[in-house]
């Protein structure tokens, strides 16, 4: 068995740093794991967010080495053990404790989004019919586990702190997915552009480059997005041309 | 008197997982105040975890489906312990509340006609669960979530439940805390919803995750609930076996849905050498029959992979113990074998089984689409729990109603996959409808002082003892080991003896378990307030089992290695006695009406 060195944030909002742990490790662990074995022997009162241990949930999100990232898919084996691996909260969020931090701001942002709202169904027993190959789109979104890692990196919040005026990568997948659902009949494109704050993306990539779930949430969310944004709200030409048609 | 911030509700609702976010939603729907309760972030319950899907009778694959279909395979997957009449309002309501589910926002995968597509599942004789490649469960949620947000409903995250409110009898309320500061509240309600799923932290290998440690089962016990079948526990056939820290994950049953196929260390299919006499004439008897099932042959048998999990699982730990086992002690699980028969088979599998393929790349570094996986038991679903009405979802307890994972009833001594998620839907919905209906004909009770204050100061207790009390976690991971050793997949009295004994001793040393730090976000704090409900159940399901002298369904004792007629009229019923230990007592099985019977009869041919 090999040892290995946790640099591991400590501490609240008053007072916090970086305390180090060293525990045995072995093959085929994860960062969550190692925590687990710190809390289990050297800190019982560690605190950690995590439930399925299996990159499902996305509760255990933080920053590893610098990186965001579920612990419960960081094995050991893509770090090097040679130096102390850092395990840091997410930075973008309010700190509650050690690895946890406040992501309730994620749950108001989405409850100010209009919801999903069904067109009339197709058949008289209230179902809809569907091609699979419209819903793959939508279907990528939904696999959104809701970690927030995107959120935890986007500059727009991270750096920016503009929370109140941008809804984040998360919740522009979000609305994407309903938007691009065939069964929704809700329009949302105003609202993104006045209140979702859509436009202060830059499209710098940063979100889809840490998605677990390997959402191209550049590519396939936002751009599409932004370009029926201003199909509708900017293109005076455009528009014209909708009213007359 | 302690101050504690008091919540007034209609109607409580304990955890958001799938079956207290459809009991929240209806009971609002239905005009009572709601409260949810939940002790992680909302989205993030177990139900998550859910992958194959849910079964339904709605026939968009295979016409002959119907909910009488459905009935009768869930009694035969159940061993015919189950409640007959929850297992029929089940088979009935379940595709209304998919289809609901639809006009929520789910986005299921599609039938070249644009319906829900369905697929196989052990114990299902059509292809039946409606699913989203292999997360349905993180489907299911998102969209109760999503849709739950909008009700009015209050919810309170990341908040624990430590003790129910009793008033003469009836359930008052709840006593919690929440994680975040670690303060105590005090909810206030007519009635209250339990939907706390399942017990598999009581055991070492586990697919289940650390809420799982039988709060709603041991609250509502300790309220003087009945509880049923608590000897059923399911251990699932196919965990991960390496590497060994994450031996226990789920390998969904969707793989040998899709062709996937169970092999010995000699390359043997050893599945077709034992096919109980119940399922032989369902059961194909050759290979190429089992293929050509899994890819829509309707006038295939399926293949003896999809048989139950017992009986699955038991199969597996045979091979195991025989010496025929793969390297790191499970056997071959191969799906990577279908692209003899599919030009494309590495996008085919990655399209329907994409987390499953993730999850052996990143954490054991095998492409599934190109060798065979490692497999092995694992603890996976509590088929005991609260004894509740049909049809009210209420329990022996006036005001306290149960649904989902920790209620018992509907799957008897073996659930089939693909019925949980069903049954969240179906049961959920009616206790929240009927939990809301007892708050409007029943006015708001006292709240019981008392109790609240015993419960606060015994919370508080494990600071006292600080550093030099018991580590919580080392108990936990005893217990857990307890009951893996003696109480697991095989039982033998002496074994389970022991365990009591162990248990016993265990909790004497969670009395003693102390905690440092302070009140926030204190993990170990709350690891040691769930050593009682753990310690609670874990004896419970020992007791049970012991008393049950048979091997049936999820339960096999060694020493009683068939199947008795006699115990086949019998459920387990568990009271706590007036000493405060548990009462196991034998009560006859729910009758089944000739109307069900000859459904049984029908469908059995
Ligand atoms: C890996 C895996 C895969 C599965 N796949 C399938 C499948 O394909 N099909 C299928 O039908 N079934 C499947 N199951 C089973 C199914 O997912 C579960 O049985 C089901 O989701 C349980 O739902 P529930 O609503 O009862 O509880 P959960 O979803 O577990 O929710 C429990 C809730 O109760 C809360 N809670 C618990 N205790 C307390 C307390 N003391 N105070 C406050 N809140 C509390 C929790 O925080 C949580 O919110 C699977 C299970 C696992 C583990
Ligand atoms: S692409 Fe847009 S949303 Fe994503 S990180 Fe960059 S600025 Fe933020
Ligand atoms: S889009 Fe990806 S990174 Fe963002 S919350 Fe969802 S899963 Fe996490
Ligand atoms: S614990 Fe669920 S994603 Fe890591």
């Amino acid at each position: 068995m090999a040892t290995a060195t946790f640099r591991i944030w400590r501490g609240d909002s008053k007072q916090a740093g970086f305390k180090d742990y060293t525990t045995e490790v072995s093959e085929g662990m994860v960062v969550l794991d190692v925590v687990h074995k710190i809390q289990a022997e050297q800190a019982n009162d560690l605190a950690v967010r995590w439930n399925c241990k299996a990159g499902k949930c996305g509760s255990c999100s933080a920053e590893i080495n610098g990186n965001p990232k579920l612990m419960c898919m960081t094995r050991l084996n893509s770090l090097p053990l040679d130096q102390p691996v850092t395990v840091e909260p997410m930075h973008t969020f309010p700190h509650i404790k050690d690895l946890v931090t406040d992501v309730s701001w994620n749950f108001r942002v989405k409850e100010k989004i209009q919801r999903f709202t069904p067109r009339k169904p197709d058949a008289p027993d209230g179902t809809w019919r569907v091609q699979q190959a419209d819903v793959d789109r939508p279907q990528e979104f939904r696999k959104c586990i809701e970690c927030f890692l995107c959120q935890d990196v986007c500059h727009i919040l991270r750096d920016h702190h503009m929370h109140d005026k941008f809804i984040g990568p998360r919740f522009l997948v979000y609305s994407a997915a309903m938007e691009m659902n065939p069964i929704d009949a809700a329009d949302r494109l105003k609202d993104l552009h006045d209140n979702g704050g859509i436009g202060y993306c830059n499209i710098t990539k940063c979100c889809t480059k840490v998605c677990p779930e390997e959402i191209k949430i550049t590519d396939n969310a936002i751009i599409p997005l932004k370009e029926r944004v201003v199909d509708e709200y900017y293109d005076p030409l455009r528009r014209l041309f909708k009213i007359f048609k | 008197m302690a101050d504690y911030p008091i919540h007034e509700y209609d109607v409580l609702v304990v955890g958001a997982g799938g079956a207290g976010l459809r009991a929240a939603i209806e009971s609002s729907a239905n005009g009572a105040k709601t409260g949810v309760v939940t002790k992680s972030l909302l989205g993030k319950a177990h139900t998550v975890m859910a992958e194959g899907g849910m079964a339904a009778s709605m026939g968009n694959v295979d016409d002959r489906d119907n909910w009488k279909v459905h009935f009768a395979d869930t009694m035969r997957g159940g061993q015919y312990l189950n409640n007959c009449h929850m297992a029929e309002i089940h088979a009935k309501e379940a595709p209304a509340r998919v289809r609901e589910l639809e006009a929520w926002g789910a986005v299921f995968d599609r039938t070249k006609d644009g319906r829900i597509l369905q697929r196989n599942f052990g114990g299902h004789r059509y292809p039946r669960l409606a699913h989203v490649g292999d997360r349905t469960g993180l489907e299911m949620i998102r969209t109760l979530q999503d849709h739950g947000i909008h009700q009015g409903i209050t919810f309170h995250m990341e908040t624990t439940v430590l003790t129910l409110l009793l008033d003469g009898g009836r359930c008052v309320g709840a006593f919690g805390y929440d994680r975040e500061r670690g303060r105590f509240m005090v909810f206030h309600a007519k009635a209250v919803v339990l939907a706390t799923g399942g017990i598999g932290r009581a055991f070492q290998v586990t697919s289940n995750s650390w809420e799982y440690t039988a709060d709603g089962h041991s609250l509502a016990y300790l309220a003087g609930a009945a509880l049923l079948d608590m000897e059923f526990v399911q251990f699932h056939p196919t965990g991960m076996v390496w590497p060994p820290s994450v031996k226990g994950i789920l390998v969904t049953e969707g793989v040998r849905g899709e062709g996937g196929v169970l092999r010995n260390k000699d390359g043997k299919r050893f599945m077709f050498d034992d096919i109980p006499p119940l399922y032989k004439s369902q059961t194909a008897d050759n290979p190429d029959e089992g293929w050509r099932y899994t890819q829509g042959d309707k006038s295939a048998r399926r293949p003896p992979e999809l048989l139950t999990r017992d009986h699955v699982a038991r199969c597996i730990n045979r091979e195991v113990k025989a010496g025929r086992g793969s390297p790191h002690g499970g056997v071959f699980l191969d799906i990577a074998w279908i692209k003899e028969k599919l030009p494309n088979s590495v996008e085919h599998i990655k399209k329907k089984l994409p987390s499953m393929y993730h999850q052996f790349k990143q954490l054991a570094d095998i492409d599934i689409t190109q060798v065979p996986m490692e497999v092995g038991p694992t603890t996976h679903y509590m088929m005991g729990g609260v004894k509740v009405d049909p049809q009210s979802q209420m329990s022996t307890v006036p005001g306290l109603f149960a649904a989902g994972e920790c209620g018992a009833g509907l799957h008897g001594a073996n659930r089939l996959g693909g019925n949980s998620l069903s049954d969240l839907l179906v049961f959920g919905k009616l206790a929240g409808e009927h939990a809301a209906k007892f708050a409007k004909a029943n006015p708001a009770a006292r709240i019981p002082m008392d109790q609240v204050e015993e419960a606060g100061r015994k919370a508080l207790e494990p600071f006292e003892r600080g550093a030099s009390g018991e580590n919580p976690f080392a108990i936990q991971h005893e217990l857990q080991k307890t009951m893996q050793d003696l109480v697991g997949i095989v039982r033998k009295e002496d074994e389970m003896q022991q365990a009591l004994i162990k248990i016993a001793e265990l909790r004497a040393r969670a009395a003693r378990a102390g905690i440092t730090g302070n009140r926030e976000y204190n993990n170990g704090w709350h690891t040691a307030m769930d050593l009682n409900n753990l310690l609670t159940v874990s004896e419970i399901v020992t007791r049970a089992a012991l008393e049950r002298k048979e091997s049936r369904g999820a339960q096999f004792r060694d020493d009683y290695p068939q199947k008795d007629e006699d115990w086949g009229k019998y459920n387990l019923r568990v009271t706590r006695d007036s000493h405060g230990a548990p009462n196991v007592e034998k009560t006859p099985t729910i009758p089944i009406p000739a109307e069900l019977k000859v459904i049984i009869e029908e469908q059995s041919k």
